[in-house]
């Protein structure tokens, strides 16, 4: 591979980091190519990676964005509504395919009614539909998505590779894609919107079609974009569920408005359900009254998981912190009943459609159901 | 990520240094090349796809099947005239690409829609969208793409002619002024079927109507066209004639280059039926602006398509 001189290639700007970490002359930067060890840091603290101002769009039947305004840091941001709640136009706005009808947006400082296309060549799409032609393979497709980005053709190559590694595809690349399992075809479209080393991506219902297993490797997948690849994530879903264990931030869309947005761990942050199930014994043929007769008599109430599988068997109780766990086992074991389960069933994201605090700790049964 | 792995027991001898080195992601920090060069890239894997390369043996068939088809026939015209020492070729180099119309118009139908139905029908279009280049680029690489490969199909046999004509040692300045002539009026057609084949394509996203409708479409054309010449000759409407191949694609290129070009016209009637040279530039008007037309409904068609 014939290597630009050095001088002549353009490097990553690091004026706005503060404390460089290492002299950056000195790093594998100029030992491996045109792929570079990516430097520690990647993104400034404070800085928005997403900005909208009361942005609107309007069809002439339908409001697809109402006066939208968020703000998106680094990280995985998910982007949560109901299926036409303003999503994916708010994607195409994003970048800059779709004129806003009012207000404004920014997508890595730059604005997208005028920069669209400095925005998409910094930014990787992965969409929600089928977008694979089933006749080429996987090498070929990515390879030439990476061309279409505007990477030379050695690095379009390399960078496939390296890409279809990284999202898990490994012999069977060289197949056409027509023969790929849903799974397969996801990471190939996760891999073609990543093969140019966006500084963002947008993942429209990544999880779509998806069996619980491919799911949470996707989920794992897409965590992963984050912490090692150090890009940052806006992804959509309709399951809140999914984007609790992947999100750093949630933003919550209805019918175009934003309803919420803040952090996942202020999503679910205040006080922790403790799920147990006990066996039941000779001497205690009902093992679940039994100990929450004992616990109520030590002072904690508890409530019967209905609604839940193996309801009936299962106590919830709130815990206050590391003494509820010890006073659980210590109750368990003077019953001489065996333990079962004892799990923490968080608070749920869904919680954010309740208008109040008091109505969500009324009900905190309610609550488990969404997530359970 | 980096996980370094030795690859032997640690306790190996000292300076033993070979280790599997798992580097993690890396990033890219290379030259970007945008638009101009995204487009280019287009172009070339649409102009190689034209003719099934990069693409699977089959759909290598039929292209390659056409391009020799193409060209057999001016092999067998150089080989006569060499073999018998003519005085010209048998054919014109105007000639030819009217003689071969079948053929060309079963290339566009076959290319045409493999080039852009793809694309819709398996929405691979946004992914082009949602990177930097534009509809225009889109566009501009299909049709150039197409025309190409339509140019490549048409001007190679003339070029068998040309170098067979040389060969028999026929009067050089003769020949190159017919070969040029030649070539302008093959780049015209190729234009012209490329604009047409891909308006059609574009439209539907499945590949069997495209090919159904571009063939109908030049062969309806042809066929009427000529009919009504044949019946306009027979009654004497000799002027009508050149007015009526107004309405078909290759009556249009045969007009064009009846008037300008030096070609004998394959019009009903004989050398004279051919349009004038004021009927030629109508002609040429009509031949631009239906490329301009093309270009035009193909942008507004992707304008839509989109995301």
């Amino acid at each position: 591979m014939p290597r630009a001189p050095a001088a002549a290639r353009p490097v990553r700007d690091l004026r706005g980091i503060p404390d460089v970490p290492y002299d950056w002359r000195l790093t594998p930067r100029r030992l491996c190519g045109l792929t570079t060890a990516r430097p520690a840091v990647t993104t400034v603290g404070g800085v928005t990676v997403i900005v909208t101002e009361s942005l609107s769009k309007r069809f002439p039947r339908v409001t697809a964005l109402d006066r939208l305004s968020v703000d998106v840091g680094p990280g995985v941001t998910g982007l949560v509504g109901a299926n036409g709640a303003g999503k994916s136009t708010l994607i195409k706005i994003l970048l800059g395919l779709s004129p806003a009808t009012e207000g404004r947006a920014e997508v890595l400082g730059l604005d997208v009614a005028t920069e669209g296309a400095a925005i998409r060549e910094r930014v990787g799409y992965m969409p929600e539909h089928d977008c694979l032609p089933p006749d080429v393979s996987a090498t070929e497709f990515v390879v030439h998505m990476a061309r279409m980005s505007g990477l030379p053709p050695a690095a379009a190559r390399e960078r496939t590779a390296d890409t279809l590694r990284h999202v898990g595809l490994y012999e069977e690349r060289y197949r056409p894609i027509g023969g790929y399992s849903t799974g397969m075809k996801q990471r190939v479209k996760l891999a073609q919107a990543l093969v140019h080393d966006p500084q963002l991506v947008f993942l429209d219902e990544p999880t779509n079609g998806l069996d619980p297993v491919g799911r949470d490797e996707m989920l794992g997948l897409i965590r992963r974009i984050h912490t090692d690849f150090g890009i940052s994530v806006l992804v959509t879903s309709h399951l809140l569920g999914e984007l609790e264990r992947t999100c750093d931030h949630v933003v919550v869309v209805d019918g175009g408005a934003l309803l919420r947005s803040s952090s996942t761990t202020d999503f679910t942050r205040t006080t922790t359900t403790l799920a147990i199930e006990v066996t039941d014994t000779d001497e205690h043929p009902d093992g679940t009254r039994a100990v929450r007769e004992a616990l109520l008599a030590r002072g904690v109430r508890t409530e019967d998981g209905a609604g839940l599988p193996g309801a009936g068997h299962v106590l919830l109780l709130t815990a206050e912190g590391e003494q509820t766990y010890d006073l659980v086992r210590d109750v368990i074991a003077d019953l001489g009943l065996g333990l079962v389960r004892m799990e923490q069933r968080r608070h749920h994201i869904s919680e954010v459609f309740r208008d109040d605090h008091a109505q969500r700790d009324a009900q905190p049964e309610e609550a488990v159901r969404h997530g359970g | 990520m980096a996980v370094e792995q030795p690859l032997r027991s640690p306790d190996a001898p000292a300076g033993d240094r070979s280790r599997i080195h798992d580097i993690g992601y890396r990033g890219y920090d290379g030259p970007r090349l945008g638009r101009g060069y995204a487009r280019r890239s287009l172009y070339s894997q649409s102009l190689r796809g034209a003719y099934g390369l990069g693409r699977s043996l089959k759909s290598k068939v039929l292209p390659m099947l056409l391009f020799v088809v193409m060209c057999v026939p001016a092999a067998i015209m150089v080989a006569v005239a060499v073999a018998t020492k003519m005085k010209s070729l048998p054919v014109d180099y105007t000639r030819y690409a009217i003689l071969m119309q079948a053929v060309i118009g079963l290339y566009v139908a076959s290319q045409a829609p493999q080039s852009v139905s793809r694309d819709l029908r398996f929405k691979t279009v946004p992914l082009y969208f949602s990177r930097p280049i534009e509809t225009s680029d889109y566009v501009r690489a299909k049709y150039a793409a197409l025309a190409s490969a339509l140019f490549v199909l048409t001007a190679a046999p003339l070029l068998v002619l040309y170098v067979g004509a040389l060969l028999a040692k026929l009067d050089f300045a003769d020949q190159t002024k017919g070969f040029a002539e030649g070539l302008v009026s093959v780049a015209l057609l190729s234009l012209l079927l490329a604009g047409i084949g891909l308006v059609i394509a574009a439209v539907t996203p499945r590949r069997g109507f495209g090919i159904a409708a571009v063939i109908a479409v030049l062969t309806i054309s042809a066929g009427a066209v000529s009919t009504l010449q044949a019946i306009a000759d027979a009654q004497g409407s000799t002027g009508a004639v050149a007015w009526i191949g107004l309405f078909s694609p290759v009556t249009l290129i045969d007009g064009v280059q009846t008037a300008f070009l030096g070609a004998t016209t394959s019009f009903p009637g004989g050398t004279g039926a051919g349009p004038s040279t004021a009927q030629g530039a109508v002609y040429v008007l009509v031949v631009l602006g239906l490329i301009a037309a093309c270009y035009g409904l193909l942008m507004r068609r992707y304008k839509k398509v989109g995301l």
